[in-house]
């Protein structure tokens, strides 16, 4: 791989603004959503993405239209780095009909057609089968697309995923397998769950090609994903990718965190990959400080109106209730 | 007309559906080189090819999934499986995924997706491989369960749950594969959710389901003998069910007798019964009849297996109950 710093750097001002841009609007409407929770405005499960922005905004900014994309329930981050709008995102948290999935699917459950975001998916394994039917689809229709399918590391000893890369190599189908490891699955840190750690080493049973990124560092993800996206395009080969990262925050909303200490969090905070992005962009003077306080004041506004958005939307109207069981109404149902 | 096997009936079905729509195909263990386990696909790899004609791997979770992915993306899958018994291994790919896709997504992604397949007892099977699946299927919102018992219904049937923009599990059964009747030709369509009085009668509605209506009418036909003078009702849909039909029948007979081939707990039958008793009580002249399978696992002994499961001295003596002849 080429040196990762320099290849963002290659990068266009604008590119990177928009990156910083994206992995900002994460923060801040995860930040404002764990609040709104508080204030009982969300209710549920609620998984927030804090930490791990580096990952999915550096890797789907290599994202075709074409392309699909499917996630666990830890879903409004790659959401918003794929371009939802937050207020969209937002009044699904609220349960109102502006949401993205009409306040049917809440925090779980988000989707986007015009992204080919296939949804957040609540039961720890079971989107990889989605995942590699987009791939599928894509060969079927001999277009060039790819398949973006995420995970954590909980799901790494899920059959599915043990299934689905069988099926992936077997059949050529472009499925870009990501795990984002956060170390840990709901309180139970990998060690304890996982024989074999070492994540990417897991493709060599099946056949493909397996990478691992240290996923805290943006630039790293940016430029080696640009890569592997472009190979996985042109060979139509599965590959697996093992990205270490940190939530800094609970599995959910509800989860104290009290299998780890302070101090790891602490250090994982220290690494964090806004604060190294916008640091690195100020000192090469792509941007200077004031724009970057211009645009983390644009970015907060614009949480701040998706939450007013939200918080005036209506519910569900009752109707709703029953609507989308069936597309067809055949009658006596 | 022609007089044709199930079999060939749904493979008449699956034909003219991929032969239609170039957004069908079908994936299971077995379809394509081996003809598939029952016979039902035969000849379809030679005629559309690998690309649409796909054997997997014992796989039934990761192939179900793919389906789904597919049929987000906007293909028109049908999933064989060898048998139903093997939908449990994907059973989460059917209700968490495919059942659930349009609701929880607001209506943006609906799932056109076929999963069809033997259920229900086969010859000497035993416990892992007898189950039937349509009261578990049927529980879930998003679903629609077809249960064909001839071969004409079967082609009709098949080819409008292939059209279906919603998942659907369509039940076959392996006893029933190589039942010959005569079956239209050409382009047909049998609507999902539209029974079919398969004989007329007065003294009362017999209600069953795949195998278990050639059961039924052998027993009507014994019934008569003694005067009774049944009704034979399929609601071959059996979500959603066809109430208005059962409703005419039942004002007409006043008499009911429901069979099914799986347990008789949380079951279809039940809730045959169940919606009976809720909408049509004062046309009821005698509480609802039942028959159904024992409360065992299927054994493997010949006279256990025979005395777990329904059969058509059941049937007569249910209806001779439900008509106060016994």
């Amino acid at each position: 791989m080429a040196s990762v710093k320099k290849e963002l750097q290659s990068l266009s001002k604008d590119k990177m603004v928009e990156i910083l841009e994206k992995m900002l609007i994460i923060r801040y409407f995860e930040e404002a959503s764990i609040k709104a929770y508080q204030q009982k405005k969300i209710a549920g499960f609620l998984h927030t993405y804090i930490g791990q922005e580096a990952v999915g905004v550096g890797t789907l900014s290599h994202k075709l239209p074409q392309d699909a994309v499917v996630t666990t329930y830890r879903c409004h981050g790659l959401s918003l780095a794929l371009g939802l709008d937050p207020k969209a995102g937002m009044a699904e948290l609220f349960g109102k009909v502006t949401g993205c999935a009409r306040g049917k699917g809440g925090s779980m459950h988000f989707f986007s057609k015009p992204h080919n975001f296939l949804g957040g998916h609540g039961i720890v394994g079971g989107q990889f089968g989605i995942g590699i039917g987009a791939a599928f689809k894509s060969n079927y229709d001999e277009d060039n697309a790819v398949s973006f399918i995420f995970f954590g590391d909980g799901a790494t000893v899920q059959g599915t995923l043990h299934e689905t890369m069988n099926l992936a190599s077997l059949w050529d189908l472009p499925a870009i397998f990501i795990c984002e490891d956060n170390q840990y699955g709901m309180g139970t840190a990998n060690a304890r769950a996982i024989a074999n750690t070492e994540i990417s080493t897991k493709a060599e049973a099946y056949g493909m090609k397996g990478y691992a990124l240290n996923g805290m560092d943006l630039n790293e993800v940016h430029s080696s994903m640009g890569e592997i996206v472009k190979e996985v395009r042109a060979t139509r080969r599965p590959v697996l990718v093992h990205m270490r990262t940190y939530r800094y925050t609970g599995h959910s909303v509800s989860d104290a965190g009290l299998y780890r200490t302070k101090e790891e969090v602490d250090l994982y905070k220290a690494k964090d990959p806004i604060l190294a992005l916008s640091r690195e962009m100020v000192e090469n003077k792509v941007i200077t400080e004031d724009e970057l306080k211009t645009l983390q004041k644009k970015i907060k506004a614009n949480i701040q109106e998706a939450l007013d958005f939200s918080e005036e939307s209506p519910e569900p109207p009752l109707e709703e209730l029953t609507q989308h069981v069936y597309m067809d109404d055949v009658g006596n149902a | 007309m022609a007089m044709i096997e199930m079999r060939e009936a749904l493979n008449q079905a699956l034909k003219e559906e991929m032969t239609r729509d170039e957004k069908v195909f079908i994936l299971g263990e077995e379809v394509a080189e081996y003809n598939g386990a029952y016979k039902v696909t035969k000849g379809l790899l030679d005629h559309f090819g690998p690309k649409r004609v796909i054997d997997t791997p014992i796989s039934e979770s990761g192939f179900t999934g793919l389906a789904v992915g597919a049929a987000m993306m906007g293909l028109r899958p049908v999933v064989e499986f060898m048998s139903f018994n093997f939908s449990l291994v994907a059973i989460d790919q059917i209700i968490s995924n495919a059942a659930k896709m349009y609701y929880m997504s607001g209506g943006l992604y609906n799932i056109p997706m076929v999963m069809r397949g033997p259920n229900g007892a086969g010859p000497r099977v035993s416990s892992q491989h007898s189950h039937n699946m349509e009261s578990v299927f049927a529980h879930f919102p998003g679903l629609r369960v077809m249960a064909p018992s001839t071969p004409a219904d079967a082609k009709g049937m098949l080819k409008a749950a292939i059209r279906c923009n919603d998942p659907v599990v369509f039940l076959e059964n392996e006893l029933a594969y190589n039942l010959k009747e005569e079956v239209p030709d050409g382009d047909y369509l049998i609507p999902i959710g539209k029974g079919d009085i398969k004989r007329e009668g007065a003294d009362v509605t017999i209600i069953a389901w795949s195998r278990m209506m050639s059961l039924a009418k052998t027993a009507a036909e014994e019934l008569a003998k003694e005067g009774i003078n049944v009704e034979l009702l399929d609601p071959r849909t059996l979500k959603p069910l066809d109430m208005p039909l059962i409703a005419q029948s039942v004002k007409k007979t006043n008499h009911v007798v429901v069979v099914e081939e799986g347990h008789h707990f949380s079951s279809l039958g039940a809730q045959v019964a169940e919606s009976i008793y809720s909408d049509l009580f004062d046309y009821l002249d005698a509480p609802i009849a039942r028959v159904y399978q024992s409360e065992n696992p299927m054994p493997y002994a010949a006279n256990l297996e025979a005395a777990t499961l329904p059969s058509v001295e059941k049937i007569i003596n249910a209806a001779r109950q439900a008509t106060y002849r016994t």
